[in-house]
């Protein structure tokens, strides 16, 4: 049985015996980049899973937290702007609105917030072992898919609560969340890689995302916002992404193709910016960390 | 590049820099920043502390060139800040070197913890996954040897138990096992084997004398040069971020003593022109005497010898405590201090610690000599690295009932033994 094993193993050995990896100063671009990454696709997953697990641990309510995180605040919204405030909310729910305003919201926002620091606090990994560095960033933003997908299921079964039937255009849905998570991790990336060299980045983040989330129609509708500053404030790139969201699973107002043009930009953008500083510096990590 | 099928790594001009920033007006700062060009963030920093800074560049390695054989145990040995950290770091991929190359010729599995990535709130099991992964093993690799690992830490029971709830031991036994059954071709070992009970540590170096045995090529650098000794076969002396010497591990590893007691040190040492130490105690000379009280070279392993101290006290408002620091090989043996102390009063003082004869064993041995108070605990001086000598043995005394080869330990203490026959 042993033997077996060994012999298996011995296989493996022979097989990457011409694995040459070569050392030098200032590896600008590799080719073996991503095929490296696809070989500790299993370090991925672990540290993905430990990352999901230890979120969870030695609570009581578990998943439950997923789903009171983005609930209670959209009813204290919903009662404050749509009852009290009686802001306008295209005739649907309130509730249902600023809902999954949150949940399109929270793909970028816990990425870059659980994300941002990933690199400062695994520097006990970085400064012993060598694997991929970007699996850091990328095994953080693993717990917010996780709790992303909760949300989206308790979304769900709030629009048919509801009584809102999905339309054709649900096909967008994951589309627009995929662009929230990849603007993430663009974000992610560079607030990460910047907070190694400087942790005042560490103090920036929540501060931003907190205002960044009041330039975005989350809790409240761009129906709200004056004609003449509707240009303006278009060309957040989070906007089209929250509208965009909302109207393909209510339906109503369809975001506009200034909305959409700058998501698009927005998410280019982040996700180069974000490459190109992560693998400019990543190489000194180990010795600033 | 090298095709020569014998040859695992093939290190070539390779070095390391960092720049040092010095604070200038106050005390320089030790921080270290990887010298690359400055990046636009830096700029920053400058503005924001309106400190000037002065920028030094430091060489931490440079011009290291040495191949490391296939299916061969390589060690590498230096004294503290010759640059091994440094050198290992390159090799396993952690930070990039400033000048050269290296070519590593197969799958490269780096150990410089053991342990690395384990989460206390994670179970045994999840744990070696984690682990596995990160020392570059695939899932598969390890459920093949999963049974194994957790027989070899001997940990069946808890395997599902938080390894917070381990004792320190099982933790140590079980982040081994993972290091232990990684099967890569070319393996790169920090000084881990440090960690663990003796036992455990015999079964690891058996574990990584299969390692080599199955042809593997291992790089192991380590302080100890017993463990060096024993292993490896080949050695490199790093001095000063430079190649010394590189040979047969006997060979290395006598330079490297040789090198070390060059250094200024010996077993008479004066220091009255420039005392060591602070404000309150200062080391004036230490000494190895013979029992009459005589300046030795070397003391005999048969023979009563002294270690004499004199020191300056300027200022007391507590004892000043001598103490003796005894060292073999790295490892340090005992600490000896006075256990009564004369009354408090400033002035030189001249302390002598009697050694039997028959406690040390033969060998190389290196005093760190101290003098410390104890409200709050602070050394006033400490010698490190400096006072040397050689316990020397006549390979014929009687004691040895004529075996001839060097008998390991520390201290060889004469014992009471009692030897009857039970049986008429």
């Amino acid at each position: 049985m042993n033997t077996a094993k060994t012999r298996d193993n011995d296989q493996q050995i022979r097989q990457r015996r011409d694995t040459v990896t070569l050392i030098q100063s200032k590896r600008r671009i590799s080719p073996f980049e991503l095929k490296e990454l696809i070989e500790y696709r299993d370090l991925l997953y672990f540290l993905s899973l430990r990352e999901v697990k230890l979120r969870y641990k030695q609570t009581n309510l578990g998943v439950v937290w997923v789903i009171l995180q983005p609930l209670v605040p959209a009813i204290i919204f919903a009662i404050l702007f749509g009852n009290f405030g009686r802001l306008p909310s295209n005739g649907q729910p309130y509730l249902l609105m600023v809902f999954t305003g949150i949940v399109a919201w929270g793909f970028l926002s816990n990425s870059v917030g659980r994300g941002s620091g990933s690199l400062v606090g695994n520097s006990n990994l970085l400064s012993k072992i060598y694997f991929p560095r970007i699996i850091i960033p990328l095994a953080s933003i693993s717990s917010v898919v996780v709790d992303g997908l909760v949300g989206v299921c308790a979304m769900l079964v709030l629009t048919l609560f509801f009584g809102i039937k999905p339309g054709v255009h649900l096909i967008a849905a994951p589309f627009f969340l995929m662009a929230s998570l990849l603007m993430g991790l663009g974000i992610t990336l560079l607030a990460a890689s910047l907070n190694v060299y400087r942790r005042d980045i560490g103090h920036l983040v929540p501060f931003a995302l907190q205002a960044w989330n009041y330039m975005t129609p989350v809790v409240y509708s761009s129906s709200l916002i004056p004609k003449k500053w509707l240009f303006l404030y278009s060309l957040n790139p989070t906007v089209g992404l929250i509208e965009g969201f909302r109207w393909s699973i209510l339906g109503g107002e369809p975001a506009t193709p200034l909305m959409l043009t700058s998501m698009t930009v927005g998410l280019i953008v982040s996700v180069v910016a974000g490459m190109a500083v992560f693998k400019n510096i990543e190489r000194g990590f180990a010795d600033i960390i | 590049m090298n095709t020569d099928p014998t040859i695992a790594m093939r290190i070539r001009s390779l070095g390391k820099s960092y720049s040092i920033q010095h604070q200038e007006a106050s005390r320089s700062s030790g921080s270290l920043k990887q010298n690359k060009r400055t990046p636009w963030w830096r700029s920053f920093q400058n503005l924001q502390s309106a400190e000037r800074f002065r920028e030094e560049t430091f060489w931490a390695l440079s011009d290291i060139d040495f191949d490391v054989p296939r299916g061969k145990v390589f060690g590498v040995i230096g004294s503290n800040g010759a640059g091994k950290s440094t050198l290992l770091k390159i090799l396993s991929r952690i930070t990039d070197p400033t000048t050269g190359t290296a070519e590593i010729h197969g799958r490269v599995g780096s150990l410089l913890e053991v342990g690395t990535g384990f989460h206390p709130e994670l179970s045994g099991r999840e744990n070696i996954y984690l682990n596995g992964t990160l020392l570059g093993m695939r899932r598969r690799e390890i459920k093949a040897v999963f049974d194994e690992i957790v027989d070899f830490a001997e940990v069946e029971r808890f395997i599902d138990t938080p390894v917070k709830r381990y004792s320190s031991g099982m933790y140590v036994r079980l982040a081994f096992a993972v290091a232990a059954h990684l099967r890569p071709e070319i393996l790169i070992i920090d000084e881990v084997l440090a960690v663990g009970d003796i036992g455990f540590q015999k079964k690891c170096l058996g574990k990584m004398q299969d390692v080599t045995g199955e042809g593997r090529t291992v790089l192991f650098v380590s302080h100890s040069l017993s463990t060096v000794n024993s292993l490896c076969e080949q050695c490199l002396l790093l001095e000063n971020g430079r190649v010394k010497r590189i040979g047969p591990t006997a060979e290395v590893t006598n330079a490297f003593f040789d090198a070390s007691n060059g250094t200024g040190g010996g077993s008479q040492l004066d220091f009255t022109k420039n005392p060591q130490g602070d404000e309150i105690a200062s080391l004036l000379t230490a000494k190895l005497i013979d029992r009459e009280g005589n300046p030795i070279s070397h003391a005999m392993i048969d023979a009563e010898f002294g270690i004499e101290m004199t020191y300056e006290i300027k200022n007391v408002d507590q004892p000043v405590v001598p103490n003796l620091h005894f060292y073999q090989a790295g490892t340090c043996a005992f600490v000896t201090s006075p256990a009564v102390l004369p009354e408090l009063r400033p002035g030189i003082y001249k302390a002598v610690a009697w050694l039997p004869a028959r406690l040390l064993n033969e060998g190389n041995y290196n005093i760190n000599i101290a003098a410390s108070t104890m409200n709050p605990p602070q050394a006033h001086f400490h010698l490190q690295d400096s006072f040397r000598f050689q316990v020397i043995e006549d390979i014929h005394d009687p004691s040895r009932q004529g075996y001839s080869q060097k008998i390991p330990g520390v201290v060889r203490p004469f014992l009471d033994w009692t030897v009857t026959t039970t049986q008429p």
